[in-house]
C-alpha cells in the first residue's frame, strides 16, 4: 500500500478545474493559471509531477466506445489459483479488448470468483471469443468462471471531488 | 460503425497517448500530425459536442491520494428494482450502476474520498435498501483502460471534413 499523497488547497482547486477537461483554447494551462490566479507554468509543472507520481494516467482524449461500435461488454469472472492468480491476472490485462481486470475477495458460498476482466467487443460473439481467449490461458489454473452482460446503464458520472 | 474522417481518427488515436505539457500543446500535436493548431483544436470541438469523446484531460487516478473506488452488488428482488435504482443512483458516491444479467442484478461503482467514507456509503446502501450489500473492493489491479485501435485511423484518405 502506497501512503496516499496530501492535497493541498492548491492541489484541489487545480484538480476541481481540469477534472471534467481542460479548455480547448490554444493555450490551455495559461486559460487553467488564469482560473485559478497562477501562472500556466505552475500549473505544468504540477501536472508533470502528478503524471510522474501516478496522480494523473494522462492527459488527453476519451472515445466514447460506444460511438465507435464498441457496443458489447461482459465483466467476466473467474475462480482462479490463489498461488497463480497474480501472474495470470497481469497477463488476461496485457490481451486486447480487456479493460479493466482486477483480483477481487471472494464471497464465499455464492461468489466464488477472485479476478474481474471486463470485455468489449463490437458484439457480443466478440466478447465470447475473447472469453474463450481467457479460458485457455487461464487453463487448469481456473476452476469456474461466469460472464454477466449488462442489461442497462443505469447511471453513470465520472469522479467528482465534493467542496470548493 | 460510425464513419470516422481518417484525420479525427488520427488525431483521436494520437490524443489517446499524453498531450505535451508545453505552452502551445495543440500546435505541438498538429505538426506531428501535419495539421496546424485551429484544425486540432476544431476537431476536438467538434468530436466533443458530437460525443464521439466524452471529455479531453487529464485521467485522476484518485487511489493515489487517498480515494478509493468499491464495486458493490445487490441482488434486487424484480419488482423492487426500479425503486431501488432509484435509491442507489441518488447517493452522490455513486459514480456508475449497472443492470447485469444474474443474481446479483445490480452492480454499482462508490467513488470515495477516503476509507471512512466509502464505509458510510455502503453502510447507507444497506440501510436504505434493507439489503446485504456484497462489496468487492480491489485487491490488485493487473490493467485498467480501454485501448483498442481506432478505425480508419491508418486509411490513405485524406481531405477536408
Amino acid at each position: 500500500m502506497v501512503t496516499p499523497m496530501a492535497l493541498d488547497d492548491f492541489d484541489r482547486r487545480l484538480i476541481g478545474a481540469t477534472q471534467s477537461g481542460l479548455p480547448l483554447v490554444p493555450r490551455p494551462y495559461e486559460a487553467v493559471g488564469a482560473m485559478l490566479g497562477v501562472s500556466g507554468e505552475l500549473v505544468r509543472e504540477r501536472l508533470g509531477q502528478w503524471l510522474a507520481s501516478g496522480l494523473i494516467r494522462r492527459i488527453g482524449a476519451v472515445p466514447n466506445h460506444y460511438r465507435l461500435g464498441v457496443v458489447a461488454n461482459g465483466m467476466t469472472v473467474w475462480d482462479v489459483d490463489d498461488a497463480r492468480v497474480d501472474e495470470l491476472g497481469a497477463q488476461v490485462g496485457a490481451l486486447s479488448g480487456v479493460s479493466h481486470c482486477y483480483r477481487r475477495p471472494r464471497e464465499l458460498p455464492r461468489w466464488p470468483y477472485n479476478l474481474f476482466a471486463m470485455l468489449h467487443g463490437r458484439s457480443r460473439e466478440e466478447v465470447e471469443a475473447q472469453r474463450l481467449q481467457v479460458r485457455a490461458l487461464l487453463g487448469s489454473a481456473c476452476r469456474a468462471d461466469d460472464v454477466l452482460y449488462s442489461s442497462a446503464i443505469l447511471k453513470k458520472t465520472g469522479l467528482r471531488l465534493s467542496g470548493d | 460503425m460510425l464513419g470516422l474522417h481518417p484525420r479525427d481518427a488520427r488525431l483521436i488515436e494520437r490524443l489517446h497517448g499524453d498531450l505535451p505539457l508545453t505552452d502551445h500543446p495543440f500546435a505541438a500535436v498538429g505538426a506531428e500530425l501535419g495539421m496546424d493548431e485551429d484544425e486540432v483544436l476544431e476537431r476536438l470541438r467538434r468530436l466533443l459536442s458530437q460525443g464521439v469523446l466524452t471529455r479531453f484531460g487529464p485521467l485522476y487516478q484518485i487511489e493515489r491520494a487517498g480515494g478509493q473506488f468499491v464495486l458493490a452488488a445487490l441482488e434486487v428482488p424484480p419488482e423492487r428494482f426500479d425503486a431501488v435504482a432509484q435509491q442507489i443512483n441518488a447517493l452522490p458516491e455513486v459514480a456508475h450502476n449497472y443492470r447485469r444479467e444474474h443474481a446479483f442484478n445490480m452492480w454499482f461503482v462508490l467513488a470515495c474520498e477516503s476509507a471512512a467514507q466509502t464505509a458510510a456509503a455502503l453502510a447507507r446502501v444497506a440501510e436504505l435498501t434493507g439489503l446485504p450489500v456484497h462489496a468487492f473492493p480491489k485487491e490488485r489491479e493487473y490493467f485498467v483502460e480501454l485501448r483498442l485501435p481506432i478505425p480508419h485511423a491508418h486509411g490513405d484518405a485524406d481531405g477536408p471534413g
